[in-house]
Formats: structure tokens, C-alpha cells, sequence
């Protein structure tokens, strides 16, 4: 189908795009790659009255080295993420995780931003995000404001974000030298995960001091796995110790349920040995 | 909107609606139906064409987001009436029934070659992901990707693919008296 009608702004500054945000109205929504804007527009099952292209926003692409942590910016392609020496070395979760988003085509167009702001309970990156506990930096009229992962994801489809805010860069600490695994179970011609899990983990001496376990698709939103995390530290890197621990993934959900426990398992295993 | 767009190496300058999908203009507007529409949810892949030479689903953009890009459609393949070297290799290993999936399947490829110059089976079912083919099974088109690899070998090109008669006449008879 056709789009409905809608104005298209292009602005070159993240204030012009908020101020562009504010004086639109609540139907005016930002779009980025566009790879789950227009199927919604060409579906029709969202009609904006206007449309803030932040596709020229060069501040908000790239992944910057910030210390004890990096920056991503929130215009970022897949594609891009899943090259970043930075990402590689100090946050290799995100980018194994990338790897299984869509396919090419649309890595080359999605972003990093965009999938966290659409919130899909299926989008991939909402649990690694999560589970390393990162923070969203956000744009918005009265200047700038932080939100970390565990609030900013609300329910389906829904974040923190107001209607005139953009989501401009978020702050992932680093992970350097972690053992890392997206463990992913989906159809065959559809990348959408039906669940999966993220997992990473800091191996010192023979014992685990450290975990992020994160789900996805198990629920309204992406869940961390806490009680998996806490059942592994100061353990072994042993199948005894990563079979016990992920006994306690749930989803509350009879198969997800079952599902969570199997791929934590797989994860966990696959993280510990790199 | 007024738009600006490079296509298959020609400037355009026209007025478009913010909601034309850069598929419809590249066909209805510019007459280049080479590229199709297979899907509405972008999963297909039949509508593949490079922007500033990356793959992306046509039907996934809309024309002002080309706005002061360069696009290349399957139309834009050929040099000097001849097949690019991936079309070749598709015609030659029966990678098409119908051909409604080629035109997305050959632009994709191209991008996987540029980045994985002799792939093997599964990185080239892996770079293929996004692409459905309702006709062939695959098995034909993995194979066109892997030849194609092969014809744009560096050294490879058409002076190479020729057999030249020195060669050919040098050749031993294999056989009886
Ligand atoms: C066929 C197909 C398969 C896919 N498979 C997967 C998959 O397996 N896993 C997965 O995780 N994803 C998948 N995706 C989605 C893909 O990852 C998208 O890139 C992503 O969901 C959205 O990113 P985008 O940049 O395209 O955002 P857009 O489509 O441009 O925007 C999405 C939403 O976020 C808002 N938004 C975007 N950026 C900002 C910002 N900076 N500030 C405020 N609001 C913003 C927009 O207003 C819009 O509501 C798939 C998509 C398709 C079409
Ligand atoms: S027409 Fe199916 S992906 Fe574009
Ligand atoms: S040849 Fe018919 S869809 Fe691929």
C-alpha cells in the first residue's frame, strides 16, 4: 500500500529537529533507517502528520570511546556496529547480536537507535542493552536528560521518550576482554527472534565474577535475568554450574518458560568459552 | 519536495510527494522496471538496488531520503551491451525460473562479492538472507554466486575467459589411434 500523506522536514541540528518535534505537534514522529517506520507506514497502521528526517543528523552517527565506557550514536547503522573495532573489543555482545538482526539489506539502512526507541519486544538489541546496563541519552526542548536501559523500556512499543524527544547517543560501559553469546531461536525466513537469550561473561581465575544475562521476547519488554546472574558468581565455568544457574531464566510463560532455560544454558556455555 | 537523485549514472531533478516509496519512482517515474515490488513488509528482496553502493530495499525508503544520493538498479549493471560478469553467471547456471526474485538476488550478490570474494556455501546462503526465491530451491543460485566469484577473480575478465587457439591446438588427442 501507499503511504498516507504526511510533511517531511529534514533538519541538520539536533535542536532544529526537536524544535521541528515540538512545533509539529504529538503526530509528528522522527524517522531514521526507516526500517520499521515505512512497513508501519505502508501497512497504514500509523499515519503521521509529519515526518523528522534525522538521516542528516552526522552528530548522532558513530561509536565514540568515552573512558570507562563508549558512546553510541543513535544513528549508527547495523552495519556499521557490526564493524566498529570499539564495539568489537569493548562491547563484542552488541555486536554478535547485531549480526542476527534482519539481513544485510536492512543492516545497512536500521539503526542502533532506532531499534531501541521502536521497542518491538522482539528487536534483539532491547536485552543486551538492558543487561549491560546502559544509559539512554536523550534530546529533548529543555536540553538533554539520561535514562538508564531499566526504565526506558515501559511496555510494547513504548519508552521513556516524549513525543518531542530524540534519542541521541547511548553510553555502554565496557566490557573489555568478556566472554560473549546471542543464543537465537527463530524461523528460518523470518530474523525475528521468538526468544532468545544475551549473555556476558567475566571469567578470572578459573571462577565467574561477573554476568549479564538478558531475554528477549519473553514478555512486554526485554527482562534481565538477575537470579541466573547472581547463581553464577564466584562459581566455576563448569556445565554443572551454568545448568544450575539457568534453571532459574523464566519468562512466566509454560514454553518461553522452557525456552529461556534451554538457550540460557547454550549461552551461557558458548559466552564462557570466549 | 524537490529531489535531486544520481541514477544508474544519470541526474534527475523532479518534484516528488514525502510519501513516494524510491521504488515507485525509480518505476513510475523514471520507467526503470527492472527493479520490482514483491512485498509489502520488506522481507522479499525483489526490490534490492545499491544507494551510494550499498544494498538496500527499495521499498523500505522512501524517494526524499535519496534526495542528493547515487542509486543503481539492475538496469545500470550493463557496460557496452555487455552482461555484468554476476548477470553472466546467473544466465549460465539456470539461477532463475521465473526471474521475478533475479534483479534483487543479482544486486545483493554483488554486495556480498564485494565484501566476500570467494565465499563459500554458507556465506553466500547467509549474504542471500534477505532474498526469497519461490521457484528454484537455491541450490542454482548459490552456485551463479560462487561462478561469479570466480569471474571476478582479479586476472579474471573476458581476455582470460577466452580459450586462445595456441591453446587449443596444443591440446593432445586423449584416446585410442
Ligand atoms: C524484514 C525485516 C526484518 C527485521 N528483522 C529484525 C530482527 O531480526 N531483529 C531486530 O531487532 N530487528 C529487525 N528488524 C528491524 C530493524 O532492526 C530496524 O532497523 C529497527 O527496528 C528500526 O531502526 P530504524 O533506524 O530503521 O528506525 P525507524 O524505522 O526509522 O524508526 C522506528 C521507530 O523509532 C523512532 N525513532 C527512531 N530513531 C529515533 C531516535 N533517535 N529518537 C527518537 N525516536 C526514534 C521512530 O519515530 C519510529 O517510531 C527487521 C526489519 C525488517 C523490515
Ligand atoms: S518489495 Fe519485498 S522487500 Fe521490497
Ligand atoms: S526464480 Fe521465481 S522467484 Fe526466484
Amino acid at each position: 500500500m501507499i503511504p498516507a500523506e504526511f510533511k517531511y522536514l529534514f533538519p541538520s541540528t539536533v535542536d532544529e529537529a526537536v524544535r521541528m518535534l515540538a512545533e509539529e505537534g504529538e503526530d509528528a514522529k522522527v524517522i531514521a533507517g526507516g526500517q520499521s517506520l515505512v512497513p508501519v507506514l505502508r501497512m497504514r497502521l500509523a499515519a503521521p502528520t509529519a515526518l523528522i528526517d534525522i538521516g542528516g543528523l552526522t552528530e548522532l552517527t558513530g561509536v565514540r570511546d568515552d573512558g570507562d565506557s563508549l558512546l553510541i550514536g543513535a544513528m549508527t547503522t547495523h552495519y556499521e556496529v557490526q564493524r566498529d573495532h570499539l564495539v568489537q573489543d569493548h562491547a563484542l555482545l552488541l555486536r554478535l547480536v547485531t549480526d542476527t538482526i534482519a539481513d544485510p539489506q536492512i543492516r545497512h539502512r536500521g539503526t542502533f537507535g532506532g531499534s531501541l526507541c521502536h521497542a518491538d519486544p522482539a528487536g534483539d538489541l532491547l536485552a543486551p542493552v538492558l543487561a549491560l546496563d546502559a544509559v539512554m541519552i536523550i534530546a529533548g526542548p529543555s536540553g538533554r536528560r539520561e535514562v538508564p536501559a531499566a526504565e526506558f523500556f515501559v511496555d510494547y512499543f513504548t519508552t521513556a521518550l516524549a513525543a518531542d524527544e530524540i534519542l541521541v547517543d547511548v553510553r555502554v560501559p565496557k566490557y573489555t576482554g568478556w566472554g560473549a553469546h546471542y543464543e537465537k531461536l527463530n524461523r528460518v525466513a523470518q530474523a525475528w527472534s521468538i526468544v532468545a537469550v544475551a549473555a556476558a561473561v567475566q571469567v578470572r581465575d578459573g571462577t565467574i565474577s561477573a554476568a549479564r544475562v538478558g531475554l528477549t521476547n519473553v514478555g512486554s519488554g526485554p527482562v534481565r535475568a538477575t537470579g541466573v546472574e547472581e547463581a553464577l558468581i564466584g562459581q566455576p565455568p563448569s556445565s554443572e554450574a551454568i545448568s544450575e544457574a539457568a534453571l532459574r531464566a523464566s519468562s512466566g510463560d509454560g514454553y518461553k518458560d522452557n525456552l529461556a532455560r534451554v538457550l540460557t544454558g547454550r549461552a551461557l556455555t558458548a559466552a564462557v568459552a570466549g | 519536495m524537490h529531489i535531486s537523485v544520481n541514477v544508474d549514472g544519470v541526474t534527475y531533478a523532479d518534484e516528488v510527494e514525502p510519501r513516494l516509496l524510491l521504488v515507485h519512482y525509480l518505476r513510475e517515474r523514471l520507467s526503470k522496471t527492472g527493479t520490482v515490488v514483491g512485498c509489502d513488509t520488506g522481507n522479499c528482496g525483489a526490490c534490492t538496488v545499491h544507494l551510494d553502493g550499498h544494498s538496500v530495499k527499495s521499498c523500505q525508503m522512501l524517494a526524499v531520503q535519496a534526495n542528493g544520493h547515487e542509486v543503481t538498479t539492475i538496469e545500470g549493471l550493463a557496460r557496452d551491451g555487455k552482461l555484468h560478469p554476476v548477470q553472466e553467471a546467473f544466465r549460465s547456471n539456470h539461477a532463475l525460473q521465473c526471474g521475478f526474485c533475479t534483479p534483487g538476488m543479482i544486486m545483493q550478490a554483488i554486495d556480498l562479492l564485494a565484501d566476500e570474494s570467494d565465499p563459500d556455501d554458507e556465506t553466500v546462503r547467509k549474504g542471500l538472507e534477505g532474498n526469497l526465491c519461490r521457484c528454484t530451491g537455491y541450490q542454482n543460485i548459490v552456485r551463479a554466486v560462487q561462478d561469479a566469484a570466480q569471474r571476478m577473480k582479479p586476472g579474471a575478465g573476458p581476455k582470460q575467459e577466452q580459450h586462445s587457439d595456441e591453446h587449443v591446438s596444443s591440446k593432445q588427442p586423449v584416446g585410442g589411434e
